[in-house]
């Protein structure tokens, strides 16, 4: 049996009470911490709270040497997973190596920063289109894709969530401020016009934490606002229902003249 | 008072102005043929160094190194004042070596020069090594006169009479001919032949001190029978004071070798490849001392006293003292501190050198051979690369005797890789042992001494034949995946055409990721497919990378990763991590994740390096060996002895030959069983033989070798003895 098991979005306490007890019915429990971190916790608080012993795997040992595929063939195995286990990430490609080698599965769920971050920055759900990542810049790699998503879906008036590159081997964050430099950068080689200084960005960090943040506001404005710790995402919101104005002018800061347009 | 020396500096400073007296010669040959003692000689001749010295001191070898082997080992630039007929000329001379191992130097200081002045010795007639430094020349359209040298043995030696005498030296100018018929550049290679009768072929003996060419032997009244009697009464020195060496080569320089305004009309087309129209293409081709600045490095030594000192030739502008320069290549900028002109073989400073001269500036700090130089603020394209002919085949694992000098052992390295760039070092901080490769057991063996001149004890590992891996079958389609298996990359693997391995080998194609269409004609004509040619991306280690796929989103985003993929495959094949050579990759199809971050360069890279490493290991990989021509000239009844000793290093005898009692033997042997070759072969000919080598590319390791080869290899490199199957690339 393979269980993949979501940890939610922040502290040991995101973990569900149905994932909590296939911990402890596993023989061994592995986690991944490559795709994503929990920063309100630890993984010895998260073992006290379960009583289990976790190793925490790496890519290559994921990706390359299957160790929990491998050893679900022989034992009840649980794989812990930042987040939503199967959701922005990649491992359904897991899902599928299980099935061609008949192991049991299930998949137990937790919050993801793809329902929180629409949820919490008030807009709505069914307005957001193509999900992108940026990712950290380097030698021959400074993709412009996430600047086509957001262009296309504001296009058809959707908004984006932008998530932000996570290298938790090298423990480097992205920050929203970061972010929004690289897609300014972008427009700067590009010069289409879409991401302009005057336009309205929203910031989130450490979403699911007991003090999450939320702020909206003119890209100029945000540049250099500290929001404090990681995990950072940001969105770029397209044309706004009145109510989500009314949202971010209320819970996130924003200017009030957006409640004009 | 002015002293005599002050005079010839005062001089040589006007002259620099005036390109119209200015001749920038470069001295090649075969090893051993007399450069040295020749440039030593014209030195003397026209005043610069003492003609006592000239001829047994070997002025020019610098290195201690160099006295002690008897061989020149570095380029070595001079500058004279000659006077001939009513005008002075400013000679700048370069001095090149002539063995095998040093070949990159001959090809850094071609690009300094206009003309070269090829020396042969009369009596072993045009060897490997000329037709190689004659190549050198005439790829850069520097132009050739002859020099037949040792011609006093020919007299006392063999006992030629006049009339086998000029058959003799008509044999050797017919045969330098007919290689500047085959390698110089089609619209000049009539113009450019050597001819007798007009004097740009003279002969003599440059130990002796004494020259003649047809007009001088005109004026003098001096003919063959003469030069007998000269000769035979041991009376050459008469002949030297009647006819100098220096005068006659210095004429013949002079009058036909071009200026430097005459050659950088015709030669600046073809090593820059800017546009001609710009104003610092027409301050190139009219050698203007105020058009832009434009210099090409050919040289980097380091002083002592003054620090790195770089060597080049100024094609246009004017460089000057304390200005700040530009390397276009490295993006680097400095400030001059000093740039000066050679005196003899001294360095003498001056504010500025103008356009068509040959400059040494201190204080031009990460400096390389090859880079150009412009000002800061008036950026130029950059020169052609300098095309070594040869690569590197052995290399030594170097150590510091003491840890002390460790963190020193890495500058001097870096150092040694800069003055020479046909070594190629490789430094290993982790480990503290580096690997340093070159072109041949000696040449190792002269840079192990280098380092321990600069104050560094080292110890070397035996010396180890560099490999190359390549394939002789076909593979594909073979899928890569990236290791989140979200990326596929499908890949086709076949040989390299041979007519396009060859033309990168030559130069003819340049290696580097492709920009531009012209790439593309070059290669249909050379056969490849018209829909392949135009969609070649890279090309790198002697293959090609092609993208045959059509619209696949977002590949553009990831063009340079896939490249890199391929290149640093490359650089450490599957087989033993030796480079890979000769093979032709098509992308044929691809699947790339959606976003961003899951297709960066963690997951792209080992996905294609897999791709290409599975597909090798698929299409009959093969390990390939350096080998080199061996060239052997003995006395007859040697010749059974070194024969034996060319077929006891797996060696095939190519062509002999006879003249009189020598024999001349040519062989291809692998480098890996010419270790020691020199000491046996020395025993087997009881040390009356010459011989002579030349790198001559890789080839095919016989098959029962391959396995125990690649084994040593791998396990050398603490690698598992066996390399993985394709299983291992592509699962």
């Amino acid at each position: 049996m393979l269980y993949f098991i979501g940890l939610g979005l922040y502290d040991e306490k995101d973990i569900s009470l149905k994932g909590l007890e296939a911990m402890k019915v596993a023989d061994v429990v592995y986690a991944e911490f490559y795709t994503a971190r929990l920063f309100g916790t630890t993984i010895s608080a998260l073992e006290e709270l379960s009583g289990c012993e976790i190793k925490i795997l790496t890519r290559e040992q994921v990706e390359e040497e299957n160790i929990p595929l491998n050893e679900a063939k022989i034992k009840n195995v649980a794989f812990l997973i930042a987040g939503d286990p199967l959701i922005a990430t990649t491992h359904t490609d897991m899902m599928i190596e299980a099935k061609k080698m008949d192991l049991e599965t299930q998949v137990i769920h937790s919050s993801s920063i793809l329902s929180a971050g629409p949820g919490i920055s008030g807009l709505q759900a069914y307005k957001f289109g193509k999900v992108t990542t940026i990712p950290f810049p380097e030698e021959n790699y400074f993709p412009h894709s996430p600047y086509h998503v957001i262009k296309n879906n504001l296009e058809q008036d959707f908004h984006t969530l932008v998530l932000l590159d996570i290298r938790a081997h090298e423990d480097r964050y992205m920050t929203a401020n970061q972010g929004l430099e690289y897609l300014l950068k972008v427009e700067n080689e590009r010069g289409e016009g879409i991401i302009r200084e005057d336009i309205i960005a929203v910031a989130l960090a450490r979403v699911g934490s007991p003090n999450p943040l939320v702020r909206a506001d003119k890209i100029k404005n945000l540049l250099n606002e500290d929001f404090g710790g990681p995990l950072h995402s940001l969105i770029i919101p397209s044309k706004l229902h009145f109510l989500e104005a009314e949202y971010l002018v209320a819970v996130a800061g924003a200017p009030e003249e957006i409640l004009e347009e | 008072m002015v002293s005599r020396r002050d005079k010839m500096i005062s001089k040589i400073k006007e002259l620099m102005y005036q390109p119209e007296y200015i001749r920038n010669i470069g001295i090649v040959a075969h090893i051993d043929h007399g450069k040295t003692t020749l440039s030593d000689n014209l030195l003397a001749g026209a005043g610069m160094i003492s003609s006592e010295l000239a001829g047994d001191q070997r002025f020019l070898d610098f290195d201690e190194q160099e006295q002690a082997r008897g061989i020149t080992i570095d380029a070595a630039n001079v500058s004279m004042v000659h006077a001939y007929e009513d005008n002075e000329y400013l000679i700048n001379l370069i001095d090149t070596p002539g063995h095998v191992d040093f070949g990159g130097d001959v090809t850094r200081a071609m690009r300094a020069v206009d003309g070269a002045v090829v020396v042969v010795c009369a009596v072993e007639g045009i060897m490997p090594q000329t037709e190689t430094v004659l190549r050198q020349a005439l790829k850069e359209n520097v132009r050739p006169v002859l020099f037949i040298n040792k011609v006093d043995r020919l007299i006392n030696e063999l006992k030629l009479d006049p009339n086998e005498l000029q058959a003799r030296f008509i044999k050797t100018i017919a045969s330098a001919n007919k290689l500047i018929k085959n390698m110089a550049p089609e619209e000049l290679k009539d113009k450019w032949q050597v001819r007798v009768e007009d004097g740009s072929v003279a002969f003599g003996s440059a130990y002796h001190n004494w020259a003649l060419n047809v007009p001088v032997m005109q004026e003098t009244g001096i003919n063959f029978k003469d030069v007998l009697e000269y000769c035979n009464n041991e009376n050459q020195k008469e002949l030297a004071q009647k006819v100098p060496l220096a005068d006659v080569l210095l004429g013949m320089v002079v009058e036909h070798l071009p200026s430097p305004d005459e050659s950088q009309a015709y030669r600046v087309p073809t090593i820059w490849p800017g546009d001609l129209d710009s104003e610092e293409g027409q301050g190139m081709l009219n050698t203007d001392p105020d058009g832009p600045l434009a210099v090409m490095i050919t040289d980097v030594s380091i002083d002592k006293h003054a620090g790195e000192i770089a060597t080049g030739r100024v094609y246009g502008g004017t460089i000057e003292k304390g200005t700040e320069i530009f390397f276009v290549g490295s993006h680097g900028k400095n400030r001059i501190q000093q740039v000066g002109v050679y005196f003899g073989p001294e360095r003498v400073n001056t504010d500025r050198v103008p356009a068509g001269n040959i400059v040494a500036i201190t204080g031009a700090r990460n400096a390389v051979a090859g880079e150009t130089v412009c000002n800061t603020g008036r950026k130029i394209e950059a020169f052609e690369g300098l095309e070594h002919i040869s690569e590197p085949v052995v290399t030594v694992a170097v150590e510091a005797k003491n840890t002390k000098d460790l963190p020193k052992l890495i500058e001097v390295l870096r150092q040694v890789g800069k003055e020479d760039p046909t070594v190629k070092v490789d430094i290993n901080e982790e480990t503290g042992e580096h690997l340093i490769s070159g072109m041949g057991e000696l040449h190792l063996e002269i840079i192990t001494y280098r380092i321990n001149d600069k104050g560094v004890e080292i110890e070397t590992s035996e010396p180890i034949v560099v490999y190359r891996e390549t394939i002789a079958g076909k593979a594909g389609p073979v899928e890569g995946k990236s290791p989140n298996k979200h990326n596929r990359f499908y890949i086709e693997i076949e040989p390299l055409e041979d007519a396009i391995f060859q033309a990168i080998q030559d130069g003819d194609i340049k290696e580097g990721r492709v920009k531009g269409k012209e790439m593309a004609a070059k290669l249909i004509e050379l056969g490849l497919e018209k829909d392949q040619a135009r969609k070649v991306w890279d090309i790198n280690n002697r293959s090609l990378f092609i993208n045959s796929t059509r619209g696949i989103q977002y590949l553009d985003e990831i063009k340079e990763l896939l490249m890199e993929g391929f290149e640093s495959a490359l650089d450490d094949g599957p087989i033993a991590k030796e480079k890979v050579m000769g093979i032709k990759i098509r992308l044929m199809d691809a699947k790339i994740h959606e976003d961003a971050v899951h297709r960066g360069p963690a997951q792209v890279l080992p996905a294609i390096r897999k791709a290409v490493y599975g597909a090798i290991m698929m299409a009959q990989p093969t390990l390939l060996e350096p080998v080199q021509k061996v060239f052997i000239n003995v006395p007859q009844d040697y010749m059974g002895s070194s024969t034996r000793e060319v077929q006891n290093r797996r060696g095939q005898i190519v062509d002999m030959s006879q003249e009189g009692d020598m024999a001349t033997l040519e062989s291809k042997v692998p480098v890996a069983e010419m270790f020691g070759f020199a000491g046996d072969i020395r025993s087997a000919a009881e040390g009356r033989c010459l011989w002579s080598t030349e790198n001559a590319g890789f080839e095919r390791l016989p098959r029962e070798m391959q396995n125990q080869i690649i084994k040593e290899i791998r396990q050398r490199k603490g690698l598992t003895p066996d390399p993985y199957g394709p299983d291992h690339y592509l699962g």
